[in-house]
């Protein structure tokens, strides 16, 4: 019998009904299980004081009224870019410690109008600036499959959090990679939806034309679930898309792949790429051809120049969103800022200044249309591209260490889809070195049930999605 | 598809071997509102001249008659009517309750006019 932590969202919610458990008893449960694994993962930065109180709440509902919200009593992990009202939010950085929102981001409060539960709020690269967690203020999150490897970034917390069992479901943020490469680096499922599908109001900027809001979860299925919670027109965010969002949970479990067209991304298999990561994707490859799609290669800009036009991007928009942080409405003064973001305000500041807007900015931005323009074409023919999220397993803690493009080479299969909007599923797809291996299943913009559908039936016909015995790790 | 570029690189303000020295990490820390210690100084000099070079590698790449995307999903001119929405206002007790300074229920921010510019403004 599964024990409390290992409980889906569905799993959770039948405990609830035949009355296995209470909302109080899964909640203390986690929070024993913070209590004892946080200090060797440091995932929390801040837990909810209410959390108890309001899963007793919630009880109550459940005993009048039964489960009639869809994440009523689950217990989420959220990442410390998105405003909580009465847990602090800090985004890793000093310059907002001890900052208490005054208001709700728009996703959590969709959560929240959704039945969850926040247990708190997990460490990241300080403003998401980086793809490891140790650029965290407060010092590296560690993976919880080996303690002396990074868990990825930049919501390297949450995705530590899902792994070690220490929330059923979490929250992330994705600018280029930063929900998909930790999910991959810790070995479970991460979603980045569409730019503009999940709003962005109340999460704290960092490039405002990649940001996008996505869950990480044990699941596609529970991945599924909490991104249509979380999804769809924000009128606090005017770039969230006006379309309808889909059931995407009704669009899951397909018994196989037949019709399905998927693109192997040839330049994603790198030349220096691990030769047993390659494989990996290889199998992958095969299996969705056992599955019955079609798998043909398909060839995509150089990913090297992906580098360039994410760098430029992020670090312009970087600039103007941290213009902000001038310590005299909340937050302490700019000098509390960390190195890497001072690096990247800076070179963001570089490249938008008079006299290089031209030739950096606006390049980047039509190279970015370029490769955007590549992608469409691509899926005219193709349901999905496929390829590895990340160039190899989770590195060892301080491989970031006078790396000031360590994000970027880290990232530099998922910035594509990241710069061109997309909608991708990340999904573990096997091991080397006693470490996980993410697959990335990307779909053009608003696709996101074809990508969930996609990763969902790979995901129940393989065995990956498993879960590191961390009394035994730590 | 992606040949080398033919545009003469200088006449789009591309230089291919870009040095940025310590005085133009100054000058940008001072646009930046940063104070930059003398060691972080030289680190970023170094650093950016490297960075600079990857970036520059988009010179690579013709983009002659390609628009720039600024925003990917096709929005445009998105507006609202122009009425007062309360949910979207803050209080005035809870928009001054993280400010360090405040007088009769505003923000108090330090002088930026008539003082040595090379000072911090903070």
């Amino acid at each position: 019998m599964k024990q409390l932590h290992e409980l889906t969202i569905k799993e959770v919610h039948e405990g609830y009904r035949s009355k296995s458990f209470s909302c109080v008893d899964l909640v203390k449960h986690f929070l024993s299980r913070i209590e004892k694994y946080n200090p060797k993962l440091n995932v929390f930065l801040a837990l909810n004081p209410n959390a108890i109180a309001q899963a007793a709440a919630i009880d109550k509902e459940i005993a009048e009224k039964g489960i009639d919200r869809e994440l009523l009593g689950i217990p989420m992990a959220i990442k410390d870019n998105f405003l909580t009202i009465g847990i602090s939010t800090t985004a890793s950085s000093h310059i907002l410690e001890g900052y208490m929102p005054q208001y709700e981001s728009s996703v959590t409060s969709k959560l929240l109008a959704a039945g969850a539960i926040f247990l708190g709020k997990t460490n990241m690269d300080s403003f998401a600036h980086g793809s490891s967690t140790e650029t965290s203020d407060f010092g590296p999150t560690h993976n919880p499959w080996n303690p002396d490897k990074l868990p990825g970034g930049s919501s390297g917390g949450s995705a530590a959090a899902v792994s070690a069992q220490l929330a059923t479901a979490a929250l992330g943020s994705e600018t280029a990679g930063s929900i998909r490469q930790p999910a991959a680096w810790c070995g479970v499922t991460g979603f980045k939806p569409t730019y503009g599908r999940a709003g962005r109001y109340g999460c704290i900027a960092m490039a405002s034309s990649t940001d996008s809001p996505g869950p990480i979860a044990k699941t596609v299925a529970d991945a599924a679930l909490v991104a249509k919670v979380i999804s769809g027109q924000d009128p606090f965010d005017a770039t969230t898309s006006p379309a309808p969002v889909e059931n995407y949970p009704t669009f899951l479990n397909n018994k196989d792949l037949k019709g399905v067209k998927i693109g192997m991304v040839k330049e994603y298999l790198l030349t220096d790429m691990r030769d047993d990561v390659k494989k990996l994707i290889l199998d992958a490859a095969e299996k969705f051809r056992s599955l019955g799609a079609i798998v043909e290669e398909v060839s995509l800009m150089d990913p090297k120049y992906a580098i360039g036009v994410y760098t430029v991007v992020q670090r312009s928009e970087v600039s103007s969103n941290l213009a902000r942080f001038d310590g005299i409405r909340f937050g302490h003064t700019r000098d509390s800022f960390c190195e890497e973001t001072k690096r990247r305000i800076m070179l963001g500041t570089y490249t938008l200044s008079s006299g290089y807007y031209d030739a950096y900015y606006k390049k980047a931005q039509a190279v970015r249309t370029k490769m955007i323009d590549q992608f469409a074409e691509i899926f005219k023919t193709y349901d999905a591209v496929i390829g590895a999220v990340s160039p190899g397993p989770a590195l060892s803690l301080g491989a970031t260490k006078n790396q000031p493009m360590f994000g970027e080479m880290e990232d530099i299969l998922v910035e594509q889809s990241s710069v061109a909007g997309l909608t991708s599923a990340g999904v573990p797809c096997g091991f080397v070195d006693g470490l996980p291996i993410g697959l990335q299943i990307t779909c053009d913009q608003f696709q996101e049930s074809k990508a969930l559908m996609i990763a969902d039936c790979y995901q129940r016909n393989t065995d990956f999605q498993q879960f590191p015995d961390i009394d035994k790790t730590l | 598809m992606y040949l080398p570029s033919t545009e003469n690189p200088a006449k789009i303000g591309f230089v291919h071997k870009v040095t940025v020295t310590p005085d133009d990490v100054k000058k940008i820390a001072k646009l930046a509102n940063l104070k930059l210690q003398k060691d972080e100084v030289d680190l970023f000099a170094g650093q950016f001249t490297e960075t600079v070079d990857m970036i520059n590698r988009l010179n690579e790449i013709n983009t002659s008659d390609v628009p720039a995307t600024y925003q990917v999903t096709g929005l445009t001119n998105i507006s609202r009517d122009d009425v007062i929405d309360l949910t979207r206002i803050l209080p005035q007790e809870v928009a001054l309750r993280e400010a360090k300074l405040t007088s009769h229920g505003f923000f108090v921010v330090p002088r930026v006019i008539d003082t040595d510019e090379t000072e911090s403004v903070i």
